[in-house]
């Protein structure tokens, strides 16, 4: 166990996580960053995060900004804080969190912590926005303005 | 049809926590198998088997006698001693070997399974953000489950419920205090919708089965099992599997499906002619699940048959009679033959309290794990 600490604490990509990133990754739409996935030409296959190969094909698949809002699928609460490392707990220590799958019209459910302000509130099927990190994606119940744009 | 091969010894160690290391847990499983069958080691012509984090099984022949035999290494997660089984059966069909051992154990700490984003191909803000959690996928499967099927939180307290029931009649189970169902909701939520006595726990334990063809088997003690199929798979593209950042749209695939459909057709037998079975509950909801991915019902039959007791010893399809993964706890290695070795207790008659009645003929053994391995035995007396 103190042979993982010590990796991890020394882990280059760990401190990235730690400080804020240039995240590579990101596309600014507006004001807002959206999820940057790929998409296979030859089976219309959408993966995130992005990767140069298809997994249903193994063809090259290329760049491809995703839909910035959708519908949750799934859903759970982290009710205990997780181990550390890997997680790192936020400056106000840990509170249990929502996380799900959010649906989005490319035809990719894509892993996002859902930010909503009553864990109680969360249901499949309800409208999100997701935005791109830094960080893994966080989804928010949609506002009426976004459904209208 | 290739030639059949017969389980002929069968042995298993109590399940829990343990002063004795993996490797003696095999040792035991091992001798208490050769026991079993009625043979000495220097009788076995080859071995497969492993563990996931409790050492080489090929290491053990210090102890069982250094005959020379050929011994493999088996190291495939969950699946690992679906894998030895698998190996052994190939091994006998082909003619290598006419008396084959399969072993798996496995010795894992309080709270194991730490899994890093790098060694799974993922960010390291998967897990700096909190998502290399493995309940979280188990209750966000059995969430979008229960929603597109009708079950209710309580079929999963029941499911945990007959797990402890169960436990409670297996001597080697590690569970053995009866909890019911409301206590089982009450337990605490740990990732929802499940709680906290709904789910495994990490442990110790072992297993260990001898095969032989028919020539080997009818010089031995006891009466043999048939293994009727053996089949391990990996997951189809369109899987849902613990630590994925995405998943594809539309209507999931499943190895469970996969597998089982392939260990049936092999048998030449259906999910409607099995008289007890053993699926993989690493908690309440996977076993709801596996009874329809394995063929034994419509998706969302099971709120009524759970509700009916058609799952519990004496009922239509008795499922997990030792308790299952939920009061056996989880020593990866070993968890695959755990179930073949309940289930062979079962064909033969032998199970003691838990017995199911009717002298049940034919099993169906099914385990399941990270990411998307799955391995599957038809057997028959």
């Amino acid at each position: 166990m103190a042979g993982a600490l010590i990796r991890m604490a020394t882990d280059p990509r760990s401190q990235a996580a730690a400080g804020p990133r240039a995240a590579p990754v990101l596309k600014a739409t507006g004001h807002r960053p959206v999820l940057q996935g790929a998409r296979c030409s030859g089976c219309s296959v959408t993966v995130y995060p992005a990767d140069d190969a298809c997994p249903r094909c193994g063809g090259p698949a290329d760049p491809v900004a995703l839909q910035g809002t959708g519908t949750l699928w799934t859903w759970t609460v982290q009710r205990y804080e997780p181990k550390s490392p890997p997680y790192e707990p936020p400056p106000g220590g840990f509170e249990p969190f929502a996380l799900g799958y959010v649906e989005l019209a490319d035809d990719v459910r894509v892993a996002a912590v859902l930010d909503v302000d009553d864990l109680d509130d969360v249901r499949i099927g309800m409208a999100l926005s997701v935005t791109a990190g830094p960080g893994v994606p966080r989804a928010r119940p949609t506002t009426l303005s976004e459904e209208g744009s | 049809m290739s030639s059949d091969v017969l389980i002929c010894g069968a042995g298993r160690t109590p399940f829990g926590r343990s002063e004795a290391t993996g490797r003696q847990l095999a040792l035991a499983a091992v001798n208490a198998a050769l026991t079993d069958a009625g043979i000495e080691w220097s009788r076995v012509r080859a071995a497969f088997g492993g563990s996931d984090s409790a050492g080489l099984a090929d290491t053990l022949v210090a102890q069982l006698g250094l005959t020379g035999l050929p011994f493999v290494n088996v190291k495939n997660g969950c699946a690992t001693g679906g894998s030895a089984l698998v190996s052994a059966v190939n091994a006998i069909r082909s003619g290598m070997a006419d008396v084959v051992l399969a072993v798996g154990f496995d010795k894992h700490p309080r709270g194991a399974f730490d899994p890093r984003p790098e060694d799974w191909g993922l960010g390291a803000e998967y897990g700096s953000d909190g998502l290399m959690v493995t309940t979280q996928f188990f209750g966000m499967k059995i969430q979008r489950y229960m929603h597109d099927h009708g079950i209710t939180p309580r079929t999963l307290a029941l499911v945990a419920e007959k797990a402890y029931r169960n436990g409670g009649l297996t001597p080697e189970a590690w569970r053995r205090e009866p909890l019911s169902a409301a206590e089982i909701l009450a337990s605490g939520m740990v990732s929802d919708p499940l709680t906290r006595y709904m789910f495994c726990s990490p442990g110790a334990g072992a297993a260990a089965l001898v095969l032989c063809s028919p020539e080997a088997a009818r010089a031995m003690d006891g009466p043999p099992v048939t293994l009727r199929s053996a089949v391990v798979r990996t997951r189809r593209f369109g899987s849902f599997e613990v630590f994925s950042p995405w998943i594809p749209g539309g209507e999931l695939t499943s190895v469970s499906r996969d597998v089982s459909a392939a260990a049936f057709e092999e048998a030449g037998l259906g999910p409607g002619d099995v008289d007890v079975c053993q699926l993989q509950d690493t908690e309440s909801g996977a076993e709801v699940m596996h009874l329809a991915e394995c063929g034994f019902c419509e998706d969302g039959e099971q709120e009524r048959l759970v509700a009916s007791g058609a799952t519990g010893i004496g009922g239509t399809l008795p499922v997990n009679t030792d308790g299952g993964c939920i009061a056996n706890g989880e020593p990866i290695g070993a968890s695959g033959l755990r179930q073949v070795y309940e289930v062979v207790q079962q064909l033969r008659g032998r199970a003691g309290d838990r017995q199911v009645p009717d002298r049940p003929r034919i099993g169906f053994t099914h385990v399941y794990g990270a990411p998307g391995v799955s391995a599957c035995t038809v057997l028959s007396r």
